[in-house]
């Protein structure tokens, strides 16, 4: 016995679901190519990365020595030397930078997370995301004018480190109020039920407890302020010259003689460029890989 | 003996001082909690303290400049000729060049970067298998961390000279009748700096954009498939729709920091003080002039480009609060490196 189809009612009206027909396989041929296609473009999104670091190591590795490390940096058309220049001027700058805007980025977040209430708190958490889009270069700009052109000091460490602070200042303070938020409020009441002050609460309780957190907004500055050329340009100047005065002499940093080594013809100097790049990438990296690791660890462990 | 341990035997187990003598306080403690909260609010304070330093003092002397050239024909003239001079004006400032360039590769930046970024995205938070993504999320904001200078040599020596240029080349060859794809190719040129540049500021648009997506409620996910939805209906008629102005936000933090990438587009742009239609002209940005110029510069001059700086910083900061206030709606902000 076989079973006749009902013809006079319109065959879409008892469509099941699980029937194949109408647009079903052109819906399904849709889904399958976008599928591929965001496959594809996903692809093509992590593919730089790894083209770049493929790139700066192959380059790179061969260039990196002790001496690279030690020795100052020849003219470019010879062989040898190094970027020690770059690397005490960088070290210097965001040394000192650091000095300024850990402590101060950091007690910033204290005081929004834990004081701020209201209009002025809004207020600086607006600006610091604000500052976060500044132009490095006009930072750089306006360093100089601020220093350098007001006061009695030249281009030097002093200006850079101020610069580089300045980059540095908005980036700490917004990931250490991401981290302070994960602390509980139940720590802070219970310090405040014992009898606690408000600041023997935020000493000895909201920040131990936020501890190593605290350190991934600290490394994601350095990490950033270590890769900055553009405003050393303006404000550090550059040097062929080891430096260690912290006034009144133009110093290196690894990015400008990157940038220097990368725009003259020489081989030579082309190939200490990818050594420099080597390792600001080596130091960068390490820095955000560690800081992110801390930092998703912390979440994990702080939001219970 | 009762077994309940009553709260007068506690004292005995404890440390000798009560925790009020230990925490409490007399005389000068009594003013710490203030001198404390005045610290911290002043260390809050300096963040505004820098900001308003930094616009004053440009402000003040970027003036004369404007003054000199008149704001508009400095935003609006074509020519530009640095002065050398040291306590007057001599030169012709005419900032459009830079201006119209910096629009023109950070527009170039954010068409390409764009759509990458909303697809990217979407694969992450809807279709990757759930143990893939932190991964794949991660590999993309890596690219956040590395700085530019990296991205400018290594664009210069490798990607432009070994991808884009034969790229370009055969573009420039084939639709060459079109004015604006016409030849020469330098290697050095509007475009180059554009590619490269979206691949800079592809992890910032992502991360955020990914963040606005996945907030799409997952019961309104749920209906859509309840009502036969496949996954790609669901993300176009439910999650798309919901995250236009989040991703619009998201794409105007990643233009804002187009506009003011300076080292790798100066190594890429061509620097000629020009400006010009073509897709493939060596042109010149505002920041990249600044950059490069700079270190040789007059006083007058050094000026001048701050005139540049002043109104490159208005544009970014204007764009950029822009987008901080429609990102802040959604309740999102950009986190780790990919601020």
């Amino acid at each position: 016995m076989s079973r006749t189809v009902e013809m006079s009612v319109p065959e879409d009206r008892y469509r099941s679901l699980r029937v194949k027909q109408g647009n079903y396989a052109r819906r399904m041929r849709t889904e399958r190519v976008v599928g591929v296609l965001l496959v594809f473009f996903m692809a093509l999104a992590s593919i730089p990365l790894f083209l770049i670091m493929f790139e700066v190591i192959r380059r790179g590795i061969g260039v990196v020595n002790w001496e690279f490390l030690t020795s100052r940096e020849v003219p470019p058309a010879r062989e040898g030397g190094g970027y020690a220049a770059g690397f005490i001027g960088t070290g210097i700058m965001v040394g000192w930078a650091s000095l300024f805007a850990i402590p101060t980025g950091i007690f910033a977040a204290v005081y929004l997370t834990e004081y701020g209430k209201g209009v002025f708190a809004a207020v600086i958490r607006f600006f610091t995301d604000v500052m976060t889009g500044i132009p490095s270069v006009f930072v750089g700009l306006a360093v100089y004018f601020l220093i350098i052109n007001q006061t009695g000091f030249t281009f030097g460490a002093f200006p850079g480190a101020v610069a580089v602070g300045i980059i540095m200042l908005p980036i700490v303070v917004r990931s250490s109020e991401e981290i302070l938020r994960t602390v509980p409020d139940d720590l802070r009441q219970g310090s405040l039920a014992m009898g606690a002050r408000r600041w023997q609460t935020t000493i000895k309780v909201v920040l131990p407890a936020a501890g190593p957190g605290l350190s991934t907004g600290a490394m994601l500055a350095v990490a950033r302020a270590a890769g900055e050329t553009a405003p050393l340009i303006l404000t550090a100047f550059g040097s062929n010259a080891i430096v260690t005065a912290l006034f009144n002499q133009p110093i290196s940093a690894v990015p400008l003689q990157i940038y220097n080594g990368a725009r003259q013809p020489f081989a030579p100097g082309i190939e200490r460029a990818w050594g420099g790049a080597l390792c600001l990438m080596v130091l960068v990296l390490a820095l955000t890989v560690t800081a992110r690791w801390i930092g998703a660890r912390f979440s994990k462990t702080g939001n219970r | 003996m009762s077994l309940i341990t009553t709260p007068d035997s506690a004292p005995d187990s404890a440390p000798n001082e009560a925790p009020s003598n230990r925490l409490g306080g007399t005389g000068a403690g009594r003013f710490a909690d203030r001198a404390f909260s005045m610290a911290l609010f002043l260390a809050g304070l300096s963040v505004l303290g820098v900001l308003a330093a930094i616009v004053i003092r440009t402000t003040i002397d970027a003036f004369p400049v404007f003054q000199y050239q008149g704001f508009f024909s400095f935003l609006f003239g074509t020519e530009w000729q640095a002065g050398f001079a040291r306590n007057e004006f001599t030169g012709v400032y005419g900032a459009f060049p830079f201006i119209f360039g910096t629009l023109f590769v950070a527009g170039i930046a954010l068409v390409l970067a764009l759509p990458l970024a909303i697809a990217v995205s979407v694969f992450i938070v809807f279709y990757a298998p759930l143990r893939f993504r932190t991964v794949l999320s991660y590999m993309v904001e890596v690219l956040a961390a590395i700085p530019s200078i990296i991205f400018g040599l290594w664009g210069l020596l490798w990607f432009v000279p070994t991808v884009l240029q034969p790229i370009s080349n055969w573009v420039a060859g084939t639709f060459g009748f079109i004015p604006f794809l016409s030849q020469p190719v330098p290697n050095v040129n509007y475009f180059h700096a554009g590619f490269v540049l979206a691949i800079m500021i592809l992890p910032i648009i992502t991360a955020i954009t990914r963040e606005i997506v996945s907030a799409a409620p997952i019961s309104e996910q749920e209906a859509a498939y309840g009502l036969g939805s496949t996954r790609w209906e669901m993300v176009r008629q439910v999650v798309l729709p919901r995250s236009v102005s989040g991703i619009v936000g998201a794409s105007m933090l990643g233009l804002g920091r187009a506009l003011g990438e300076t080292i790798a587009v100066l190594m890429l742009v061509g620097g000629s003080q020009r400006f010009d239609f073509r897709l493939f002209f060596p042109g010149d940005t505002m920041a990249a002039h600044i950059a490069a110029t700079f270190q040789d510069a007059a006083p007058e001059t050094i000026t001048a480009l701050l005139g540049i700086g002043v109104v490159l910083f208005l544009v970014t900061i204007i764009i950029n609060m822009i987008a901080r206030l429609i990102v802040w709606r959604f309740g999102f902000k950009a986190t780790g490196d990919a601020i």
